[in-house]
């Protein structure tokens, strides 16, 4: 039986939510550089590809203590968003930030797997049948690495979901507010009594990855019956 | 149609492209092996690739030059392709796939009535479907009428027939030719095989080691290349069918009837014939187990390799015939002379 108080709920939602957006947030940076790695040459191609993959190898601890030095009070953007009178540190866009970061790589990773796969010379066709380069990217590469898209956004959607490291660091632990699931789950392992509430909220986190991954196993096949 | 080119692109070592030359027609074929650099040329032509230096220019307006400084994207150049294995949108659907590049093309551009191409190549009940559900020759009809529909100023043909079967070459091959008359689109027809230059084409640009080799007809070509190819002149034979009789077919060619094993019940046919294939007789041989003696006279001889290419009228129409040199000097065959010309009926080969 579930025992699941209104703050376990707010860390459901609160989870979910975060998820979503970090995903939201970062398709389009995904993409965009996804296409740029594949089908474009240029110098430092090598040192981008490294940063960009360092959160995989990184502790996530570090991400978050390096968003904490960017985004915080003394940090470097700090001027910035004072003047856009934007609050990011412990707030839920912090761990929306962090999962961002840390689940980037595995979106990329996945869209370029999509879009390595495109036959060159459908590119090529579309360029001599009139299509700029965004034409040929909204009407040929996107479609046809959709499988990737939707692979790489339910795998950075069920990494979100887990994200403890760096969101603790830049978001806080604050239940109600910035409290997700991990760090739920986190506070009741470490509190006396706390290990029903903490194995209740551990059979959520598992019925949500089993319904996305399902979801993504779905849509995938979907994918492949239509093509 | 004038196409100019003057350029050079180096790949790094082991292959380098360097090509001058000047060809006007409305059918021009480039002939050469894998890797002599036909399909470079298509991509630096369309755009696809940039030369190191030099010129592309299409009646006198460049694509391309080093010198001032013009490199226009492919979309701009109109000249489209069509490659090797079609090449389709999979995720779209024929209808959708032929009108991709049309909806693209400028106002003043959009000639071809849709419908009208669409009925000329026969795809009428194919609109809906999708491109996987189709035929190769489907395709290929597919991909002709998706690039002749962006009204191209030259269309270029990547090895277009290769991954036909041969049964289907024929019926590509006319629609091709139909399209591109009827439309009015110059074209440029690239293949290593000179059989598929010979049919598409009326002139030819040779290539080998990535530079333009030679300028010719494609017979010429044709007879030039006889001596060492494997395959020998392949002579194609337009005829019709007769009747059958003891297992062979008899076909009526020109004012002759060949007897055929390799034959249908379609009324039309058209079959290959290799020079290679034919036994030249000076006086009537007796007894001989070939089905198919004919007697021609010799128009002409040339010199192909190691070979005398034999150019033999039987009836009103025309046969090579290849000997080696010693057979012609001991047969003294020369122009005016009559000959036979032996075939067994297992030589056809069914093109089409």
């Amino acid at each position: 039986m579930l025992i699941l108080s209104g703050v376990d709920y707010d860390a459901i939602r609160l989870s979910i939510k975060v998820a979503f957006a970090a995903t939201l947030l970062s398709l389009p940076f995904g993409v965009a550089y996804a296409y740029v790695m594949t089908f474009f040459r240029f110098r430092g191609k090598v040192l981008l590809e490294v940063l960009v993959n360092l959160p995989l190898t990184l502790p996530p601890v570090v991400m978050g203590y390096l968003l904490l030095i960017g985004l915080g009070k003394e940090g470097w953007l700090a001027p910035l968003l004072e003047t856009l009178g934007v609050r990011i540190i412990f707030t839920w866009k912090a761990a929306v930030l962090a999962s961002a970061l840390v689940g980037f790589p595995l979106l990329v990773r996945s869209i370029r797997l999509g879009m390595e796969t495109i036959d060159a010379r459908l590119i090529q066709a579309s360029r001599t049948l009139g299509a700029g380069r965004l034409d040929t990217l909204f009407t040929i590469i996107l479609p046809l690495s959709r499988g990737g898209i939707v692979a790489g956004s339910s795998l950075m959607f069920a990494r979100s979901l887990g994200e403890f490291g760096a969101t603790i660091i830049v978001a806080g632990n604050m239940p109600g507010v910035t409290q997700t699931i991990p760090l739920a789950i986190y506070d009741y392992a470490g509190s006396p009594g706390g290990d029903r509430a903490a194995l209740s909220l551990c059979v959520v986190a598992i019925a949500i990855s089993v319904l996305v991954l399902l979801a993504h196993e779905m849509l995938l096949r979907k994918l492949a019956r239509r093509e | 149609m004038e196409l100019r080119m003057e350029l050079s692109k180096s790949f790094g070592g082991a292959f380098n492209l360097r090509t001058g030359f000047t060809v006007s027609g409305e059918q021009v074929g480039v002939f050469g092996v894998s890797g002599s650099g036909k399909s470079t040329l298509v991509s630096l032509i369309a755009g696809l690739d940039t030369p190191d230096a030099g010129e592309i220019c299409l009646d006198g307006e460049c694509f391309y030059s080093s010198r001032l400084g013009i490199n226009l994207p492919p979309q701009k150049r109109r000249v489209s392709i069509v490659f090797q294995d079609a090449c389709l949108f999979p995720h779209l659907s024929v209808e959708a796939n032929l009108l991709y590049g049309h909806r693209r093309c400028a106002p003043q551009h959009r000639k071809i009535d849709p419908a009208a191409l669409i009925s000329v190549l026969k795809l009428d009940g194919l609109l809906g479907r999708g491109v996987n559900k189709l035929s190769g020759g489907e395709k290929q009809r597919v991909a002709l009428g998706r690039a002749i529909l962006t009204n191209p100023r030259l269309l270029l043909m990547d090895e277009p027939l290769s991954a036909l079967d041969d049964s289907l070459k024929l019926q590509i091959i006319h629609y091709l030719k139909r399209v591109s008359e009827k439309f009015g689109i110059p074209y440029l027809f690239i293949s290593h095989s000179l059989l598929e230059i010979r049919l598409m084409t009326d002139q030819v640009l040779a290539m080998a080691g990535g530079r333009v080799v030679g300028q010719t007809t494609p017979e010429e070509l044709a007879r030039e290349r006889m001596g060492q190819s494997q395959v020998g002149y392949i002579n194609v034979l337009q005829v019709e069918k007769l009747r059958k009789m003891g297992g062979l077919y008899v076909y009526r060619w020109g004012m002759e009837e060949l007897f055929v094993s390799s034959g249908d019940e379609q009324g039309m046919a058209v079959f290959e014939l290799s020079s290679r294939d034919i036994i030249l007789f000076t006086k009537h041989p007796e007894a001989i187990s070939a089905r198919n003696l004919l007697k021609c006279t010799v128009v002409d001889t040339f010199p192909s390799g190691n070979k005398v290419g034999v150019e033999l009228k039987c009836g009103h129409e025309t046969l090579i015939a290849e000997v080696v040199v010693q057979a012609a000097d001991d047969l003294a065959i020369q122009a005016r002379n009559e000959v036979y010309a032996v075939i067994k009926a297992s030589s056809f080969r069914r093109l089409g």
